[in-house]
């Protein structure tokens, strides 16, 4: 059987390199894996535009409300709900997820354990495009009669369920097959990254030799695949009751809505670690080279990736405290979710033990790594105050809750993804990024992003309630010190979002050559994708690597050169 | 066409059969997460015993005595495909498929006359958990008997041989699935 | 190749699996008519148990795979336990909340609508 012949010396697929492509097979069908990281990096970029300009229309209308938002128009009580709903949706599923994971690890996996494609581009391809379908789904959901969904990215029945409730029949559907779509997609998308990680590393790199990052987008590529099937299940499900007339989650005929609550939840808390462990591997990567130093306990660091990914699947129910769940089981959950601050904290202090006495440089991918750390610390330990049921059942649903994630999730899926590009981008474009415009961008990101989610933070414990469209609707929370934070809180926004000016100028300058070329290995960094050309060629090197050691191999006493290349026999 | 990196088996399985088990484990976390939801409303609900009663156990063992035939014939495929004999193997699944068929136009009728007697899909929770599942199962029926034409049409060239193995696995999934399925829907009253 | 000669040293007697296997099917569907519940759900589930477990072993060959195929699988049964044990408490107990819709609130809810 083919499998078993080693055909690395066989260069089963000369002819890649001779034929013609056109553009279509080029950009559009491509199998190579760089193309499609790159197709899932620039829609996942779009899509992240649209979710940030929904965000935009409702910030606008909290603190002004009732205004014509420059740009949207009125801002109604639905379109409030649609809007929210999906800037949610869109951020988590359409954007943390195909960037972080499906770009980023098409893009490094092949790369980076040294072989030149994933091991089914085909599928490759496939989960990609349906991924396209899913985005162009969920889009058209607002145009369809009766406008988006709006009952929330966590689609609760019976408000998801009964469009006498929700008022958006088609909308809710479409919605659902656009989630469903895309999980389709992630399932293709992971088994490929899994397989190739497993089976396709380069001869000599043993499992401890694989870099981190790598192993990050595979852990979350596992925890993905084994917490989404009973959301799968749960969304045919949702998908009948609200077509077929069944009653599965309307307790009116026998049906129980906390089931579904129960499905997505198993599925949503391991969903924040699938996002999660991809930007903690990109800036473990990034800590290494810019601080010069070897990863400090890279074997821990492992284990204890294992030990979150188990802990995760145990402490779900933290989302449903005030859903009238047995009390007994929220003390369980309540001791789970403590539990799994301590693996993350562990990790955050590796990151720190790695960077102790190295001679750091302060490049803006290291700046976005190391904001990465931070902001997320401020994220993860105001997690603790709401996994405590007892005080959870204050601030739930309050923009405390509302401040916490975005602690979470916009370090993940921002800072991370920018904090990627820009180590990556020489080697995506060959072409050095300016620096200065970098720094000015990180700085234009990082400060209003605390003006915008630390005001939240105070509305939330004296009470504010999450969506909700219009404050001036309840006395006790239409002061006017609320209000003013909620106006800092949007202009802040504002500040951030014109500051991304700078970072799409940035590309675009780089990318036209005005910027000096990258070379291999501009970063001097130890990973096999710094070994070949900058972008690399389809098939990624004439001659496959070899692997002689791990990948964080820097500053190696006796050595010449700081740094000492994996596939660089000793 | 296929790149280097398919042909590497550094796990010490072959990429295929690696890939397909994690199609099995994300298929099972599926399956699971639905027949858990019902398991839990079962155990709560004495009373979906007497709907279940009207169930027809014959026509359930029926198929699923198709199934484990077919699995069968799927497993024989595999093994003519090792010994290298592609047109055998090709015919074994071919017999699979039929398997296949017989399971879907048995499941047709069943659900014709419970239909015609009354119990719909929105009868209540029991029956549309009993169509769901029932259906969720059968679309993977239909799903895995085309790859299945897919593949004996290779296979039949004495091409990609490997491939006759991988689909066997996802059948004997497929007819595990059923194994719990009728005890579930079928036996417990 | 040499995984072949291997599946060929193994080679089990499929025919004789599925002899066994359809003897507990009758088995199974014979249980319940004994009338006893702790015969039928043993019957039924314990056998479907040994079914499964049959199949795995000797028509997807998880006897012969590396182990940690099999440890993948069994993996994901024990995040569906998980699941059960973790949702079970509320699905199962849902006296408390099987809510009646009170009649006088429907009918508060109507004029507003138009
Ligand atoms: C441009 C920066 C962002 C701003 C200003 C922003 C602002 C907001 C606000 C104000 C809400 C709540 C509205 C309400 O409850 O009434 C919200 C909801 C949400 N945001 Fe963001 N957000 C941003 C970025 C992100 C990112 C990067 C993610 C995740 C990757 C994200 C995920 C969510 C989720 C999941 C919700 C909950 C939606 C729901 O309630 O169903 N957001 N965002
Ligand atoms: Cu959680």
């Amino acid at each position: 059987m083919a499998e078993s012949i080693p055909a690395d010396a066989m260069h089963a697929h000369d002819d890649h390199h001779h034929t013609e492509q056109s553009i279509w097979s080029k950009y559009v069908f491509s199998t190579d894996h760089k193309m499609i990281a790159m197709q899932y990096m620039f829609t996942g970029m779009a899509m992240a535009l649209i979710g940030g300009f929904m965000a935009y229309a409702f910030r606008m209308q909290l603190a002004f409300p009732g205004i014509d938002v420059p740009g949207y128009g009125t801002v109604t009580a639905s379109d409030y709900n649609a809007l929210v709903t999906n800037h949610g949706t869109i951020m988590i599923f359409w954007v943390a997820m195909p960037v972080l994971i499906a770009a980023f690890g098409n893009y490094l996996i092949p790369l980076m354990v040294g072989c030149d494609d994933m091991v089914f581009p085909r599928l490759n391809r496939l989960s990609y495009q349906i991924f396209l379908l899913s985005a162009i789904v969920l889009i058209a959901s607002f145009f369809v009669p009766g406008g988006g969904f709006g009952g929330a990215w966590t689609a609760y029945p019976p408000l998801s369920a009964k469009s006498q409730y929700s008022l958006t029949a088609l909308g809710s559907s479409f919605w659902l097959v656009a989630v469903a779509l895309e999980f389709t997609a992630f399932l293709l998308g992971g088994i490929n990254f899994v397989t190739t990680a497993m089976n396709a590393r380069a001869p000599g790199m043993k499992i401890f030799d694989i870099p981190i990052v790598v192993w990050m987008i595979v852990v979350a590529s596992i925890l993905f695949m084994s917490s989404v099937g009973p959301l799968i299940a749960g969304a045919v499900m949702l998908f009948m009751d609200q077509n077929v007339g069944t009653a599965f989650f309307d307790p009116d005929k026998g049906g129980d809505p906390i089931l579904w609550q129960h499905l997505f939840w198993f599925f949503g808390h391991p969903e924040v670690y699938v996002v999660l462990l991809p930007a903690m591997g990109i800036t473990a990567e990034i800590m290494c080279v810019f601080a010069r130093k070897k990863m400090f306990a890279y074997k821990t660091f492992l284990y204890t990736t294992f030990a979150t990914g188990i802990l995760s699947f145990t402490v779900w129910a933290h989302h449903q405290f005030v859903a009238g769940i047995d009390p007994r089981m929220a003390n369980i959950f309540t001791v789970t979710t403590l539990l799994i601050s301590i693996p993350i904290a562990e990790m955050c202090f590796i990151y720190i033990a790695t960077l102790y006495g190295g001679s750091i440089r302060l490049t803006t991918p290291m700046l976005w790594a190391l904001a990465f750390v931070a902001e997320f610390l401020i994220g993860g330990v105001t997690g603790i105050f709401l996994g405590a049921s007892g005080a959870d059942i204050y601030f739930h649903d309050t923009y405390f809750v509302l401040a916490h994630f975005h602690y979470t999730f916009f370090p993940i899926a921002i800072i991370g993804t920018f904090a990627g590009f820009t180590y990556w981008f020489p080697k995506m474009f060959g072409k050095m990024m300016n620096d200065t415009l970098g720094k000015i961008h990180f700085w234009g990101t990082i400060i209003p992003f605390n003006f915008i989610f630390i005001p939240l933070f105070v509305l939330g414990a004296a009470g504010q309630h999450r969506r909700i469209y219009n404050y001036e609707h309840f006395p006790e929370l239409a002061g006017v010190e609320m209000q003013d934070m909620r106006v800092l809180a949007t202009v802040s926004m504002l500040v951030m979002l014109v500051f991304q000016l700078v970072f799409f100028y940035n590309c675009f300058i780089s990318w036209k050559k005005k910027q000096k070329d990258a070379g291999k290995n501009p970063w001097k960094a130890n990973t096999l994708e710094w070994t070949t050309d900058s972008p690399p060629p389809h098939g990624n090197w004439p001659e496959l690597p070899t692997v002689y050691r791990g990948p964080y191999e820097y500053s190696v006493p006796g050595r010449e050169e700081d740094y000492f290349p994996q596939n660089v026999p000793d | 066409m296929r790149p280097i990196a398919t042909t590497r088996m550094a796990a010490g399985i072959p990429t295929g059969r690696l890939a397909i088990w994690w199609v099995v484990a994300s298929e099972i976390v599926i399956f699971g997460g639905l027949l858990v939801s019902y398991i839990m409303h079962r155990l709560a609900k004495p009373e979906w015993g007497d709907h279940a009663a009207n169930t027809n156990v014959w026509i359930g063992g029926f198929n699923t005595f198709v199934l484990l035939t077919s699995s069968l014939s799927a497993v024989l495929a595999h093994k003519a495909a090792v010994n290298g004999d592609g047109p055998k193997a090709a015919k074994l699944l071919y017999a699979t498929c039929f398997g296949a068929c017989t399971f879907v136009v048995v499941k047709a009728l069943e659900w014709n006359m419970e239909i015609s007697h009354g119990f719909t899909i929105s009868s209540n929770t029991f029956w549309s958990f009993y169509y769901t599942a029932a259906g969720l199962h059968g679309l993977h029926v239909i799903a895995g008997a085309i790859i299945m034409l897919i593949i004996a049409e290779t296979a039949k060239k004495n091409l990609e041989l490997h491939r006759v193995e991988l689909i066997g696995i996802y059948w004997h999934f497929v007819d595990i699935v059923w194994i719990f399925l009728f005890p579930l829907l079928y036996i417990a009253k | 190749m040499s995984e072949h000669a291997e599946h060929a040293e193994h080679e089990v007697n499929y025919v004789k699996i599925w002899a066994i296997l359809l003897v507990l099917l009758v088995i199974s569907i014979l249980g319940p008519f004994v009338g006893i519940k702790v015969v039928t759900l043993i019957t039924a589930f314990g056998i479907a148990i040994v079914k499964a477990y049959l199949v795995a072993k000797n028509f997807m060959h998880l006897n012969i795979e590396p182990r940690y195929a099999v440890y993948l699988l069994v993996t994901m049964l024990v995040f569906m336990l998980l699941l059960f044990s973790g949702s079970a408490p509320d699905i199962m107990k849902q006296e408390g909340r099987n809510w009646v819709k009170p009649e006088i609130h429907v009918e508060a809810q109507a004029p507003a609508h138009h």
